[in-house]
């Protein structure tokens, strides 16, 4: 992939433009432009400061025990997040695992293969998804998905999977539709939208002549994509990701529908769970202890740290693909 | 007559002020559509608007121990020394039932009967199947079927399930000493749907579950209730007469501040399972003339509130309660 690497170079020749040309509108331009940054950078922080304060009082008392406990009872005042982090992360792995190859299948087709009138209708059907509030999402769930997964796709679940060996107590208890595999696939269903759009607008955007050299030298289209637009366009598709990833993880509306707001640990992805928002969501007009509504700001700071985790270490992911890749070249 | 009386009132008060008054209460959802309701045909009748925000009864008694708010109000009633410490008076305001509700093929509204005991031993997951004997000993005659009972409670914290767990309390040492009462507690089974409308949702659509939900809801979605043993043993079903006797019967005299939840009733019609919301005030008010404004409110609602009430499926106290809660406001509230 040598010949991308002088099409983008970060804009750095632009940069040292700007820090050559010291004219006052160019001075005034970057103080404006960097406090607009460096405001981001305060809210995030000012947000973070104020859940690990609000949440201090329950990491006081509980400490690490918060993490790894799966109690959550109000009367008794004991209050732990494994459950609703467990929740979180299950649903958002089912989402994003169903999200990415459907999108990216979305993304090729309206690219590659869709005639230009399909091209468009499907592509403002995309972007008319992701414009639906979650409530409708989480409605539509609840009334119509769950029955159909608890009539038709859960039975077989159970039937046909429920009795294997290590997958099995994935999918075992009563098809009651409501819990975390319904839930993951309904997030995933949210975050499609998002994905795929910036998918196909990235994929838009690899030159042509990089495609028509590809086909020159004799690539199916499969390889023009694998091979070509998608190292090309590799950090957009990774930031698309990203973008489903923290829907996925922050979601609340449309999860506490059909998630079953249980607090109960359960291996089977077919009983009811818990994520962080949902419990936040449900439980803080009514938190009436200290203790309890610091535990749930304390779950609002886990979040802050699930997120921030899973975006380091998908970073890292992909910093290491861009070493191997950069190693067999 | 009264009504004239206080428009009258209500009349010479403004022309004498020039503007209503205006105060503000905050607290229980469970009582937030009947307090939005009176205070819409208050203000019509009189004037004053009362601005009721349902934030939610911790939210409300924190707003009233900070003096935010003009009153607060709570589905969980506040002891005597709490009270006492704060300086707030507190007194019962309108009463609600809640039901259990089933969702079994062929089972319809008032054909399942349950005991307390029954009722606890379904909500701590000892009773699994619904033709398990202890079911079926008090429903004979109803075709049960072998299928796995969902148990569905509320996820979010509320004044029902305040109530509900209470109730279950009152009638199981196990449920007690293993779960408790609170507006939100550590359920040992089942799913949780988010407000009555997320219960009443999840039992339509899962076959073979259990739920509690207020009145208001099972009549208003022709929900398959059943009837519940009460304490004077007999199988009593939800009415507004049996609410009625429940607040009746219940021993207000003994309990100071109205100190007492009205669950497991003594009273051969009552229904066991009924709720109170509770009005906290300031003993002292800082500002007289709106606590006044307050408690004409409420004196309206108790007298003339039971139409809105009764079209919401609440139910307003009765009148001997009503003469007890105005002596204690003369008593208490200075």
């Amino acid at each position: 992939m040598t010949t991308a690497a002088p099409l983008h170079d970060g804009g750095a020749a632009a940069r040292r433009h700007f820090r050559r040309r010291g004219g006052a509108g160019d001075q005034a331009f970057r103080l404006l432009t960097g406090a607009m940054a460096l405001l981001i950078l305060l809210v995030l922080g000012g947000a973070a400061l104020s859940m690990a304060l609000g949440g201090r009082l329950a990491f006081a008392r509980f400490g690490a025990g918060f993490i790894t406990s799966t109690d959550w009872d109000p009367v008794g005042r004991r209050f732990g997040a494994l459950v609703p982090i467990y929740g979180t992360l299950v649903t958002t792995t089912i989402a994003i695992l169903i999200a990415v190859p459907m999108s990216f299948g979305i993304a090729v087709f309206l690219t590659e293969v869709a005639p230009r009138w399909i091209r468009g209708a499907v592509g403002s059907a995309i972007e008319l998804l992701a414009a639906i509030p979650s409530i409708i999402y989480g409605m539509w769930g609840l009334f119509v998905f769950v029955p159909f997964m608890s009539n038709h796709v859960e039975p077989w679940l159970n039937d046909k999977l429920g009795s294997l060996p290590i997958v099995g107590p994935l999918f075992t208890g009563p098809p009651i539709g409501i819990g975390m595999l319904t839930a993951g696939i309904i997030l995933a269903i949210m975050v499609i939208p998002f994905i795929s759009a910036v998918m196909r607008d990235v994929f838009m955007a690899v030159p042509d002549a990089l495609r028509e050299s590809a086909f020159a030298l004799g690539a199916t289209p499969w390889e023009s994509i694998w091979r070509v637009s998608l190292p090309y366009t590799r950090t957009a598709v990774v930031g698309a990701i990203f973008l489903g990833l923290g829907r996925a993880l922050g979601e609340t509306m449309a999860v506490t529908f059909v998630l079953g707001n249980a607090h109960e640990f359960t291996k089977s992805l077919l009983m009811p769970g818990n994520s962080i928002a949902a419990v936040i969501a449900n439980e803080f007009t009514e938190a009436d202890s200290d203790i309890y509504r610091s535990s749930l700001i304390a779950l609002g700071f886990l979040l802050f740290v699930v997120t921030f985790v899973v975006l380091l270490g998908a970073r890292i992911l992909l910093a290491r693909i861009g070493r191997q890749e950069g190693a067999r070249a | 007559m009264l009504k004239a009386l206080i428009g009258a009132a209500a009349a010479a008060a403004l022309a004498g002020a020039g503007v209503a008054a205006e105060i503000t209460g905050a607290g229980s959802t469970f009582a937030y559509p009947v307090i939005s309701q009176w205070s819409s045909d208050y203000s019509k009748i009189t004037g004053d608007h009362v601005n009721y925000q349902s934030i939610g009864s911790g939210a409300g008694i924190s707003q009233i121990k900070a003096g935010t708010v003009d009153f607060g109000a709570t589905d969980k009633p506040l002891a005597p020394d709490e009270l006492d410490k704060s300086g707030l008076a507190q007194f019962p305001v309108i009463i609600g039932g809640i039901l259990p509700v089933v969702h079994i093929n062929g089972v319809g509204a008032g054909r399942m009967r349950f005991t307390g005991p029954l009722l606890a031993a379904i909500y701590l997951g000892a009773i699994t199947k619904w033709d398990d004997p202890a079911i079926v000993k008090i429903n004979k005659g109803l075709k049960l079927p072998h299928a796995t009972i969902t148990v569905v409670h509320r996820s979010d914290g509320s004044g029902t399930t305040f109530n509900w767990s209470h109730y279950l309390g009152q009638v199981s040492p196990i449920w007690k000493s293993k779960v408790g009462e609170g507006t939100s507690i550590q359920w040992p089974t089942g799913v949780g749907g988010k407000g009555n409308e997320g219960v009443a949702a999840y039992v339509n659509q899962i076959p073979n579950s259990i739920g509690y939900v207020e009145y208001a809801y099972v009549i208003q979605n022709k929900m398959a209730w059943g009837y519940v043993f009460n304490s004077a043993g007999r199988f009593v079903g939800p009415s507004i007469p049996a609410f009625q006797a429940a607040a009746a019967t219940a021993d207000w005299a003994h309990a100071k501040d109205f100190d007492l939840v009205m669950t497991d009733a003594p009273g051969a019609g009552a229904y066991p399972i009924t709720a109170t919301t509770f009005v906290l005030m300031p003993k002292h008010p800082k500002d007289e003339a709106r606590s006044a404004t307050a408690l004409k409110f409420f004196r309206w609602a108790f007298e003339k509130g039971q139409p809105d009430a009764a079209r919401l499926d609440y139910v307003a106290l009765p009148p001997p309660l009503v003469k007890r809660i105005e002596s204690y406001w003369a008593a208490e509230i200075k």
